[in-house]
């Protein structure tokens, strides 16, 4: 469903991304670890579709050219990032800017919006996946949160947008074990065969909670690694520099 | 219509042709104010960009147009449908006036209760025109060269008088409507609003115009607080982008009064709203509002004074502009603190959001203070777009125009949910965000 070959991205000269591969099939669990500055968040933003980068490569979503759509049309298309550092919007309701967007995606799809009253059904529906109360809805977006529920609400909007590629960059930083429950199990649950995730983090412990199919490391814009879940825990045993460049890679899809 | 030319440009030779036009029905008293306020025009000349107060704001271009006084008659293309339009209608009273005279057909007086006169100043002039000599007859020409043409010509607006404890529940409506018919109009409206100790009302005031025509509103609203006295003063200006507006609120608070403005500037070519308010007794609150959203041409400048003059006061004020185009913005809001206003509690805030590289504000908030005790803070924030804020709505599906719609109508959101009367809110809720090119976002649910 999602197939890079050859990414590279540079920002002012800087080469970040230098030449990423990989595979991800419907339904899987990638998890993409890797220290910091390592090229994480990028690859993530180059997939969204953030502008200001130089990229060459390509990337084929669901045989479609990824780069080739605006942010929003990737977002129709079921593209979905969870962002590391979420957005405040003073001024926004959360609970309309959620509404808002999904209906501008059931717009884009062709598909009949959502009145406030159903909307207000389903979104009551999903907050229970993420402990979420109804309060952090008439807030504005973000303004205020927590880290903690800043990211609950990430997920909560993945919850209603129901996207077929979920991005999740670093969802567990600045969340305490409970919180990491909660967020975890939210995102367990929206597991699916036709949902694939690329799960972004530089802690082995998130994968403790949900579980990836397959584990790649990066290093300097590059996978260095790939393999099962397996490779995580040697990560955590042994850190980035116990391992030697591509010595352990196993995953069919790479 | 018996109209002069007034031609509006640099004071000197050209007053010569200029007569106060009421010659004759004038009392002693004020003809002779007329004459001075004239007068004061010949001597001091209009307003240049040296002067602190209108350092930002060229008037060239109100000065390069040959101006006609406005005299009574209807104008013949004002029709309800178009004032409703302009205007949306409250339900309770309300005075039309077209080209700045009074228009009984489109008007209604129903409603008030017994301690509420509700009224046009020609009715006062021609029945009781020493009920005006505190305000027609005072200094003439005081601020400036517009304030003193106000004063040469005004024959009509709005007299609101509440006696003792009177409280008006219904907003009360004045829609200033001009259709000028090829001829640039120079409308002179005069409004004057007594609140008596302890009474309240809202007023509302409209100002819009025929598309297309060129004219200039030079309009004075005199608003007198006397102690516990409550009023809520909303002003909507959306004249046709080929009008100017030059306008003059003047208010003056005795002890414990409450004024609130808000003020929404949508139109206009040029257009200047100036607020004084004089805090004359002790504790009284004025809380001053307003958004100004310039695009194209357009020039919008808020100009404000507040003088606490007694102790104990409170004034507060929170200006928005969104800038789009090459349009231009000014605050320029001034806060005197007197020699012996101890206990004052004075803020000023104005944020602006610039939407092109064109656009363009002026922001200086000034504070003057000569007294220790008091509490006063003051801000000016010029900021553009986030960028970051817009990526992230697009990553949810929202198209680009949308997004910056959205933040842009946020940005101006919670000006618009001070407003408390519900049909105003909605429908100027409407206009800001047709203006922005968008469906009409509630952003807060
Ligand atoms: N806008 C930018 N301009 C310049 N350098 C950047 C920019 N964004 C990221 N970088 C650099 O690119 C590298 C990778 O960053 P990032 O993708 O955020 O890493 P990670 O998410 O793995 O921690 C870092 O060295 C970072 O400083
Ligand atoms: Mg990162």
């Amino acid at each position: 469903m999602l197939k890079i070959k050859e990414l590279h991205a540079s920002i002012e000269n800087k080469e970040i991304l230098r030449g990423v591969n990989l595979d991800l099939k419907a339904g899987e669990v990638h998890a993409i670890m890797g220290p910091n500055g390592s090229g994480k968040s990028t690859l993530a933003s180059v997939l969204i579709g953030r502008d200001g980068y130089d990229v060459s490569g390509s990337v084929t979503y669901e045989g479609q050219d990824l780069l080739a759509l605006s942010p929003e049309e990737r977002a129709a298309a079921g593209v979905f990032l969870a962002f590391q550092h979420p957005v405040e919007i003073p001024g926004v309701g959360n609970m309309y800017f959620m509404r808002t967007a999904l209906n501008s995606l059931r717009r884009q799809r062709g598909q009949e919006e959502l009145d406030a009253v159903d909307f207000l059904a389903l979104a009551q529906e999903r907050m229970k996946l993420v402990e979420m109360d109804q309060t952090f809805m008439s807030r504005s977006v973000n303004e205020g949160f927590s880290g903690g529920e800043k990211k609950r609400n990430e997920i909560l909007q993945m919850a209603i947008l129901e996207p077929k590629l979920a991005i999740l960059d670093e969802t567990d930083s600045g969340l305490d074990i409970d919180a990491l429950r909660v967020v975890a199990s939210g995102v367990n649950a929206l597991r699916s065969e036709g949902r694939t995730m690329l799960v972004i983090t530089h802690h082995q412990r998130l994968l403790d909670y949900i579980v990836p199919d397959f584990v790649h490391v990066m290093a300097a814009g590059q996978i260095v690694h790939s393999g099962d879940k397996d490779l995580a825990l040697e990560l955590e045993a042994n850190g980035y520099a116990g391992l030697t460049p591509r010595s352990a890679r196993v995953g069919a899809s790479v | 219509m018996t109209a002069e030319k007034v031609p509006v440009r640099a004071a000197g030779g050209v007053l010569a042709d200029l007569s106060p036009k009421r010659d004759g029905h004038d009392l002693g008293w004020l003809a002779e104010a007329r004459l001075n306020a004239l007068e004061w025009v010949g001597k001091n000349g209009f307003p240049s960009r040296k002067d602190e107060d209108w350092k930002y704001t060229a008037l060239d271009e109100i000065l390069a147009v040959p101006f006609v006084a406005a005299g009574a008659g209807p104008g013949r293309r004002a029709t309800l449908d178009l004032i409703n339009k302009a205007a949306i209608d409250l339900g309770g009273p309300r005075l039309v006036f077209v080209n700045g005279h009074f228009s009984p057909e489109f008007s209604r007086l129903t409603g008030l209760p017994s301690g509420a006169v509700v009224t046009t100043l020609a009715a006062v002039l021609a029945t009781s025109p020493d009920r005006l000599k505190p305000f027609l007859g005072h200094t003439p020409g005081e601020h400036h060269a517009f304030a003193a043409f106000n004063d040469v010509f005004a024959e009509d607006g709005a007299f609101i008088h509440l006696t003792n404890d009177t409280i008006v529940d219904d907003p009360i409506q004045l829609v200033f409507f001009s259709e000028t018919e090829g001829v640039p109009l120079m409308t002179s409206p005069r409004s004057v609003i007594i609140a008596d100790s302890g009474s309240r009302a809202t007023i509302v005031e409209t100002y819009a115009g025929f598309p297309g025509d060129v004219y200039c509103t030079n309009v004075v609203t005199e608003v007198v607080l006397a102690e516990n006295a409550r009023i809520e003063h909303y002003k909507v200006q959306n004249e046709p982008t080929t009008a100017f507006h030059l306008a003059l609120l003047e208010v003056r608070q005795a002890r414990n009064s409450q004024f609130a403005s808000r003020s929404v500037m949508l139109g206009s070519s040029v257009a200047r709203h100036e607020i004084r308010v004089l805090l004359g007794g002790v504790e009284a609150e004025v809380s001053l509002d307003g958004i100004y959203l310039p695009q194209g041409e357009q020039v919008h400048d808020n100009t404000i004074f507040v003088d606490h003059v007694a102790a104990n006061c409170t004034s507060h004020q929170l200006y928005k502009g969104v800038l789009d185009d090459h349009g231009h913005g000014v605050f320029n809001g001034h806060i005197m603190v007197r020699h012996g206003a101890d206990g004052t509690d004075a803020n000023q805030k104005n944020k602006n959001l610039l939407l092109s590289d064109r656009a363009q504000v002026d922001t200086r908030p000034r504070l003057e203070i000569y007294t220790d005790d008091v509490k006063c803070t003051h801000g000016a924030a010029v900021g553009q777009m986030d960028d970051e804020a817009l990526l992230y709505l697009r990553t949810r599906g929202l198209p680009l125009e949308s997004a910056r719609g959205l933040l842009v109508y946020a940005f101006v959101q919670e000006m618009v949910d001070r407003i408390e009367l519900e049909p105003l809110r909605a429908s100027l809720e409407a206009l800001v965000s047709t203006r922005f090119g968008t469906a009409a976002h509630r952003a807060q649910q």
